[in-house]
């Protein structure tokens, strides 16, 4: 499946500047794996131990997918994945 | 350093003593090729506490989708300190993930949802670095 990545400012380092880039893959685990091998280094900024990073957001489309299985969610041909680090503090 | 219209200064401090105790966030938005912030946006924050603030991650995707349609950035992104200084936090320097934004802090520590004094101050956090910049407070554009 290919679909679009989006990716915010601060992982633009790992992609010389690109603020979209392709990358393929059934679920967002194997996207954020093809990410690795075309983009190295940024698959650690994104999950910790399998997961997604607490203050990283993933979203595919529209849909946050903390609530449709993660790391597991399946992605469709066409779709787009956007990164968005959490705007948090103390 | 940071040039912020006074209306804007005003309706980010209003914000900050309207929510206190909890901590208050948003961002002014402004060109994405310049470094003036011009549209005020207030920010719910999703962990409506005293001690932490979290933009909801629907409506921050729904926020990033608006800034790219207009071709903006969050020139500006604050919050509020309820109890303790406006000088960002070890959380805060954690968790500063736009290198190009200027980062303001107000405490409300002694004002709380009166008026009364509160500290306004701006800084950049990159790599973990802070940096304090002077605020210019300049025009009074309404907002």
């Amino acid at each position: 499946m290919a679909v679009e990545v989006r990716i915010p400012t601060i992982l633009r380092t790992y992609t010389d500047g690109a603020k979209a880039v392709d990358a393929s893959g059934a679920t967002v685990a194997e996207v954020i794996d093809d990410l690795e091998a075309r983009h190295g280094g940024i698959k650690e900024r994104l999950v910790d131990g399998g997961d997604l990073r607490r203050f990283i957001n993933v979203y595919i489309n529209d849909e946050d997918v903390r609530f449709t299985g993660g790391v597991d969610t399946p992605v469709k041909d066409g779709d787009t994945l956007v990164v968005l680090p959490a705007v948090a503090g103390g | 350093m940071l040039k912020i219209s006074g209306g804007i200064r005003d309706a980010i401090v209003a914000h900050a003593r309207r929510d206190h105790p909890d901590e208050a966030c948003g961002i002014v938005a402004g060109a994405e090729d310049g470094d003036e912030p011009t549209r005020w946006v207030p920010m719910l924050n999703a962990a409506r506490s005293p001690t932490f603030y979290e933009f909801d991650p629907s409506e921050l995707l729904t926020l990033y989708r608006e800034l790219d349609d207009r071709d903006e950035v969050p020139v500006v992104i604050y919050h509020s300190h309820t109890a303790t200084d406006a000088y960002p936090s070890r959380t805060d320097i954690g968790l500063a993930m736009e290198p190009d934004a200027h980062y303001v802090l107000v405490s409300t520590r002694e004002c709380g949802n009166a008026d009364g004094p509160v500290e306004f101050r701006s800084f950049r956090i990159v790599d973990g670095v802070v940096t304090e910049e002077d605020v210019e407070l300049v025009g009074r554009a309404a907002n």
